[in-house]
């Protein structure tokens, strides 16, 4: 019994933080822009695909895992510069298309440079189970859960420590005055879309291992990202990765004790229900209309 | 809104009445049928996206109920066909009202999300009921008959969804130009404002949602007699994202944009196919494009440039 | 018996007291002035009237009727109109379409009857076009009766909101600063027409910060300051007040 629970809670975890780390994603574009990026889940699987192929063209472990963060990182800023910043205040519908677009493009490329088969990835410090409990735990679940409690750190202490942290802030609660108090928003746009971008393919890189990659895994981890973002309230970096946590736990305890064939419609179900009771998510703000 | 709205009304039983004429072969009647068909579902969504400025990322669900319903309910029960289709739109109608009220009290973007959850969790239903839809293989659809008269040859095919998209345009045109249209506008022009003359904002909201569902699951029974099979991917978030983008790309709040998105979009995947496994690029960059260089969509943008009203 | 009755309204946003428990009453057929430096809770006030916000405490009556709480559209069908400050005007309609939204309660606003475009409603609404152009007459729009919402000016676009207020046949209209961003030919021939609606016999309830403006049409007028009732009287009596006089020449700052 308590086994069971605690098996699928460790799975549940371990996905959670994937999905925690493509909502902060989420979270840091929408803050900088109010767009809600549809491509974010295309930089999860991009970081698990260039992972795979750096690590079988030979680089070095650490050298492809780097890599593969970095050009994700750089194809969010092309975004960004040639598709989000020229039009800057279009409708909310005019922005998804566009990024629906873009993750097209990636997803479209990948399929025919990388091909369609499904990949994996050695697991970094082996496969030996860890026993706890009767349940056992993956290594690589270790490394998923560590990087992402660092990344939350990290940017927790980025946030709130440096300048560079305080501008993006600033820019998320009034951009007009975040421009009059001689912040470069556009400077701010620019560096979310490379951070979010690389939080995704780090969550790519980090759950391959476990969960495989293939060319259109993007998709369901993108979306999943987004109600976790939702979930936590948008714009909510906390509750991004409390969103995020929840998602992949209940979506385990769901698919061990309900059913596994509707494990996918879990987060989908349970955004519903949280919009309809509570719609700001768990953590967003009461915002009054000004007329 | 003026008379000249309705001259482009004309034009678009000009063409239908001309075009089975000089199509050259089968190939291009059915996609003019499957063109004609995405537009009736694009009008419908275009009252919501683009008139009443709400958003719907779930209307390929909508469209999947009611092909399933067309396909599960005959071959299944031995229902009639036209008895399905109108319990397809009754249940499309009857679930769109139940989530509608919490739906709209959302805005933008959560807006987006609910929408979308509730298309996800159609698809997956469809997918994972195998003994009632065939799973993801999909399951064939009886013919469609009426008063013993079977509907199969494409030509009338035709002719039916021909005269269904005239009434539907000249519908979304008389709808506009009413009291009812007015106030669904007015709610996406300011919304305060349309609540301080006395519009009741969620119930137009709710009626224009659950209209156009009812339209698409109407469509969707049709496209599944039409085509003889339906599959999963009818129903799919992918779906529900091009049938948005036809919208958006013709024009949003554009009766005549809708029908050039629809045909647009329609007839994309098949100019791809030449790019053999580039296809999905090309649509992407596509969309991406249409967006940046004409973010108001083809014929309003056009209609700005020459002068003329929409 | 007053048209409109006030009593101890008060609405909080988190620990921001924007209204404190305001109390007045509001004679039909009168021009009601609320004045107050920026930020005195005059818009507020507006809004928790007409139904924009819910207040956290307190009473209002129309015709002995409770009304706090009711949404927008329950009070414009008890004659309740209004104007922004902040304009919002529907971009994405014509300027007559804009003022026949106004008429939208008098209106048969049946989906299917519509779609079918009966005889009924297009001849309906034909009238109404009518109407609502003679309304933009009223209102000095003559010139802009083809236009386009978006094609027209800052003060224009003040005037269509009074006609489309004016559309909805009220009793008693809310303008919010109509003669703000105006230069000093448009503020008196806002001045004028507000005169005239007053004429009309529509109880007439204005903020603005133009005193010329205010003192001239006022019968009566009631002074905010930090969401607080200040004063309360004819303009003679707020003129002499020196509670107001204190609070305008910045004895508070």
């Amino acid at each position: 019994m308590l086994a069971q629970l605690l098996q699928f809670l460790f799975s549940g975890i371990t996905v959670g933080a994937t999905y925690a780390l493509a909502a902060l994603g989420f979270t840091l574009i929408y803050n900088a822009s109010n767009v809600i990026n549809f491509a974010q889940g295309e930089f999860i699987m991009l970081g698990g695909m260039l992972a795979v192929l750096f690590t079988q063209a030979g680089l070095p472990l650490p050298a492809a895992l780097l890599l593969a963060v970095l050009v994700p990182a750089v194809v969010g800023v092309l975004i960004e510069k040639l598709a989000i910043e020229p039009v800057k205040g279009a409708e909310t519908v005019t922005l998804i298309i566009i990024t629906i677009g873009a993750s097209l493009v990636i997803r479209g490329l990948v399929q025919v440079f990388l091909g369609k088969n499904t990949h994996s990835l050695p697991a970094f410090s082996g496969d030996t189970p860890i026993e706890i409990l009767g349940a056992t735990l993956m290594p690589q679940s270790l490394w998923v859960l560590g990087v992402t409690a660092v990344v939350v750190v990290v940017l927790w202490y980025f946030f709130n420590r440096t300048l560079t942290g305080k501008a993006m802030l600033a820019t998320s609660f009034n951009r007009v005055a975040a421009e009059l108090v001689g912040i470069n928003t556009n400077g701010v746009l620019f560096m979310s879309f490379a951070m979010s971008a690389a939080l995704g393919a780090m969550g790519g890189i980090l759950i391959t291992p476990i969960t495989l990659t293939s060319y259109d895994v993007g998709i369901m981890l993108g979306l999943k990202g987004f109600v976790a973002a939702v979930l936590g309230g948008l714009g909510n970096g906390l509750g991004a990765v409390v969103g995020g946590l929840l998602v992949g736990v209940l979506e385990a305890m769901g698919a061990g004790y309900l059913s596994s064939a509707y494990k996918d419609a879990i987060p989908f179900a349970l955004i519903l229900f949280i919009l309809f009771f509570m719609p700001r998510g768990l953590f967003g703000a009461k915002v009054t209309d000004r007329v | 809104m003026h008379k000249r709205a309705y001259t482009g009304l004309y034009i678009v039983i000009a063409v239908l009445a001309v075009l089975p004429f000089v199509l050259p072969n089968s190939f291009y009647v059915d996609l003019a049928i499957r063109m004609a068909i995405n537009a009736i579902i694009v009008l419908g969504l275009n009252l919501l996206i683009g008139f009443a400025g709400q958003i719907s990322l779930g209307h390929a669900g909508f469209l999947g109920i009611g092909a399933y319903a067309s396909a599960v309910l005959p071959s299944h029960f031995g229902w009639n066909p036209v008895l399905a289709m109108l319990a397809g739109a009754l249940a499309t109608g009857a679930l769109a009202a139940l989530v509608a009220r919490p739906i709209f009290k959302l805005k933008g973007n959560y807006l987006a999300m609910a929408t979308l959850g509730l298309g996800i969790i159609i698809n997956i239903t469809v997918r994972n009921e195998a003994q009632w839809t065939g799973g993801p293989d999909g399951m064939p659809v009886p013919a469609f008959g009426l008063f013993g008269f079977e509907l199969t040859s494409d030509k009338h095919w035709y002719w039916v969804v021909a005269a269904l998209l005239t009434v539907s345009v000249w519908a979304s045109l008389n709808l506009i130009d009413s009291p009812f249209g007015r106030a669904l506008r007015a709610l996406h022009g300011s919304e305060v404002a349309s609540r301080v003359v006395g519009v009741d904002v969620v119930r137009y909201k709710v009626a224009i949602f659950v209209l156009s569902a009812v339209f698409a699951s109407l469509m969707g029974s049709i496209t599944a007699h039409y085509v003889g099979f339906v599959t999963p991917n009818l129903a799919d978030f992918f779906h529900s994202i091009e049938l948005v983008t036809m919208v958006v790309i013709g024009g949003m709040a554009s009766v005549y944009g809708s029908l050039i998105g629809a045909v647009l979009l329609t007839a994309l995947p098949q100019a791809l196919a030449t790019f053999e496994g580039w296809e999905t690029v090309a649509f992407g960059a596509i969309l991406m494009v249409c967006m940046i260089f004409l973010p108001k969509g083809l014929v309003p943008t056009l209609a700005a440039k020459f002068g003329k009203g929409d | 018996m007053a048209l409109l009755d006030v009593t101890q309204l008060s609405i909080h946003f988190g620990g921001v007291k924007a209204v404190q428990e305001v109390s007045f009453s509001i004679d039909p057929g009168i021009v009601y002035s609320v004045i107050g430096p920026n930020g005195a809770g005059k818009t507020t006030l507006f809004n928790l009237i007409t139904g924009v916000y819910k207040p956290t405490s307190g009473e209002i009556r129309l015709d002995g009727e409770s009304i706090a709480g009711k949404s927008p559209d329950e009070l414009a069908r008890r004659g309740v109109a209004r104007t922004f400050q902040n304009l919002q005007i529907c971009m994405n309609m014509s300027a007559v379409e804009n003022v026949m939204v106004g008429a939208h309660l008098r209106l048969d606003r049946n989906l299917i009857k519509a779609a079918l475009r009966l005889p009924s409603i297009t001849r309906r609404d034909a009238e109404l076009r009518a109407e609502a152009s003679e309304l933009m007459r009223f209102v000095g729009l003559d010139q802009y009766l083809e236009a386009r919402a978006d094609s027209m000016p800052y003060g224009a676009l003040k005037r269509l909101e009074i006609a489309r207020a004016l559309a909805m046949k009220p009793r008693v209209i809310f303008l919010d600063e109509p003669a703000a961003g105006l230069n000093p030919k448009e503020t008196i021939e806002v001045d004028h027409l507000v005169r005239k609606v007053a004429d009309s016999g529509i109880t007439v309830v204005l903020v603005e910060h133009d005193m010329k403006m205010v003192m001239n049409l006022s019968d009566r007028i009631l002074v905010l300051d930090y969401g607080k009732k200040l004063a309360e009287g004819t303009g003679e009596e707020i003129r002499r007040n020196p509670d107001v006089i204190a609070a305008y020449l910045g004895a508070h700052a």
